[in-house]
């Protein structure tokens, strides 16, 4: 029964294991710069092992903590309230657009699908949340900007529509109101579609930086992200103006330039790395629901 | 149909909603009968009343984040000021756009969006359905480790993306130009050079989406019957015939919807990949800018709104045209494998 293979097993896994370091290498490469001695830097550039290890890059980020505590402070806070506030009117929407027996299920479904199609674009919400909403320097500009995804609505909505109708329609005839239905009996019901769902919309929030750039100045709010690009910027702006830099006082040859930056990037974007990987698996069933159609 | 038999039996159970649905009240039945329409609509939201309810703090929403903005489009036929606001500021006809077509901007910005995207497209697709079908030969438990190191970028934000890059490419102790040097070759300075920028931003692209619509794919090809290729071995078909005569034509709705998807994104450019891997370097617009990273940096670094809007416009009309073309096509060709 077995066939001659055109291509044998090892060649495939070479070919994956090569893949797989390509993926993962630039990553060490970052790491290792930050954990190089800023000299051995200039001396020899960037390399994927430190020919001369040093922490000083992390010595001086961890000295004045402040500004990374609070960016992740910020991150913290509009990921928690903007999951949880966005899973539940994901969820409520979806609901109802999954229902069969709701009279303006079509309409609905149509009046949210036809955002994802056609949009005012980025002018026009940025004058309405500036100049309308006045949440320039709210967090609330970091939140609900991407409150609600149409794509998220149908990725629910498909999970939605597994559960047994038999369930509403015998809470039904217990008298049960819609409300009830939903808050006692679909959310329990769909804890692993929502576990999922919510993994998404935090994930979004987590490395949101669009709407940080378009709305925050005041250093008091920056997201972690926006802090990351920040960082990119000020240090080549400082580097690149001397003059500048000696009016701050900094001293541009004991600044850590090169492996600062990347110290910071490690420290801001590590532990994502770490954490979402074990939740791997429900990414893959929410773009998988997502993409054969919801 | 077993939900629309189960309407009417959970109707049955409440005589009032059953008995209002239908026939309206005898005093109705002689007025006019665009009034007895709006009765029974009425009665109808009355019975729908709580559902429509649950979904009222997501109408709202969109109404104000998305229905709204799109009101704000006129901004692109007016001289905006801010302290005339929307509907104070001057009509200005087509003048916005005028200066945004006599330049080569837009054809620039045009070009660049809809080739890259394309690009993306194209390689991305490929590549996903070949390690895909390669990954579907090897055992579960050795995909699993391939998939989470193919996974793993798309954790990273693009600006972290950014610092990789800067790390590979920094002109006087980047990876890149020092691997050069000591192979006796010429330093090149990538943020000022836009040759090479149409390859490294595919191959970014490519590093950072392919593990996700890998994985998507290969959840696709699971889903498929281990009887079509056991009838296949039968018959004596090798892997590669299997492949192409078994995986992919059953893949194809898939494909199918993950392109239009794309095609309806044709317009829209990739603002992260585009800003933070160029670093936003000024030399390599004329290679890496495309429409979304020029209209914000019109909005935020030239503060010229109305052109901006301008652009704007021109993106989300032609967009949705683009969509609604796309779907229409797919649907002449086979109406199974259409968006709506």
């Amino acid at each position: 029964m077995q066939q001659a293979r055109p291509i044998p097993r090892t060649l495939i896994h070479l070919f994956f294991v090569v893949l797989s370091l390509a993926m993962i290498l630039p990553f060490l490469l970052v790491v290792a710069v930050s954990f190089t001695d800023e000299q051995a830097l200039t001396q020899h550039g960037y390399q994927f092992w430190p020919s001369d290890f040093s922490l000083n890059a992390y010595r001086y980020m961890l000295d004045s903590p402040v500004i990374l505590l609070r960016a992740y402070e910020v991150t913290l806070l509009i990921t928690v309230v903007g999951t949880i506030v966005s899973l539940l009117i994901t969820a409520m929407t979806a609901y109802v657009v999954s229902r069969p027996d709701y009279r303006y299920n079509r309409m609905t479904t149509f009046y949210v699908f036809f955002t994802m199609l056609f949009s005012g674009g980025l002018v026009p919400s940025y004058i309405l949340v500036t100049q309308y909403l006045h949440l320039k320097d709210s967090l609330l500009a970091l939140i609900l900007p991407v409150l609600l995804s149409p794509f998220n609505i149908m990725v629910m909505k498909g999970f939605l529509s597994k559960l047994p109708f038999e369930v509403i329609e015998s809470a039904k005839i217990d008298g049960a109101r819609e409300f009830k239905i939903f808050f006692r009996i679909i959310l329990p019901l769909s804890t692993p579609a929502l576990a999922t769902m919510g993994l998404l919309i935090a994930f979004a929030y987590w490395n949101e930086w669009f709407n940080a750039m378009l709305y925050i100045d005041d250093p008091n709010k920056v997201p972690l992200q926006l802090l990351l690009v920040r960082t990119l910027n000020s240090i080549e702006f400082i580097t690149a103006n001397s003059d500048f830099a000696q009016q701050l006082g900094i001293d541009l040859s004991h600044f850590p330039n090169n492996s600062a930056r990347m110290a910071i990037a490690v420290l801001a974007g590590g532990p994502m790395l770490v954490v979402f990987p074990f939740f791997q698996r429900f990414f893959v069933k929410g773009l998988t629901v997502g993409s054969l159609k919801g | 149909m077993p939900n629309k038999a189960s309407v009417a039996l959970s109707d049955q159970t409440r005589p009032s909603a059953l008995a209002n649905a239908e026939s309206p009240p005898a005093g109705v039945a002689n007025k006019p009968k665009r009034r007895s329409f709006i009765r029974r609509e009425l009665k109808h939201l009355k019975n729908n009343r709580e559902l429509f309810l649950l979904s009222l703090p997501g109408l709202i929403y969109k109404l104000i984040f998305a229905y709204l903005p799109m009101v704000g489009l006129i901004i692109a036929f007016k001289n905006y000021r801010y302290d005339l606001g929307m509907f104070g500021s001057k009509w200005v006809g087509l003048d916005n756009f005028r200066f945004l077509f006599t330049t080569d901007t837009a054809w620039r910005i045009t070009r660049n969006t809809v080739l890259y995207n394309a690009g993306y497209m194209l390689i991305t697709t490929l590549g996903a359905l070949l390690l895909a079908v390669l990954m579907n030969e090897l055992k579960a438990k050795y995909t699993k480790f391939y998939q989470t190191a193919l996974f793993l970028p798309h954790f990273l934000s693009w600006v972290l993306v950014g610092y990789i890059a800067y790390a590979f490419l920094n002109h006087s102790d980047g990876f890149i130009n020092r691997l050069l040097i000591s192979l006796g070759m010429e330093p090149i300075s990538w943020y000022q050079d836009s040759g090479p920028w149409p390859v490294i931003l595919i191959v970014v692209h490519l590093w950072k989406a392919i593990g996700f619509t890998t994985l998507i794919y290969f959840a696709g090809i699971m889903g498929i019957s281990g009887d079509y290729y056991e009838a296949a071995r039968i018959d004596g078909a090798t892997k590669a015939q299997m492949a192409l005569k078994i995986t992919v034509p059953l893949l194809t709705p898939l494909i199918i919807i993950m392109l239009i998807l794309s095609i309806g994104n044709m317009f829209r450019g990739d603002f992260g990949l585009h800003y933070f891997i160029p670093n936003n370097s000024g030399f390599l617009y004329s290679s890496t800018d495309v429409i979304d990273t020029y209209v914000y940096r019109a909005l935020r670094e030239v503060g010229n709104v109305s052109m901006s809007a301008a652009v704007g416009f021109y993106q989300s009309v032609v967009g949705f045209v683009l969509v609604l073309v796309a779907n229409g096509i797919v649907r002449k060709i086979n109406p199974d494998h259409s968006m709506w």
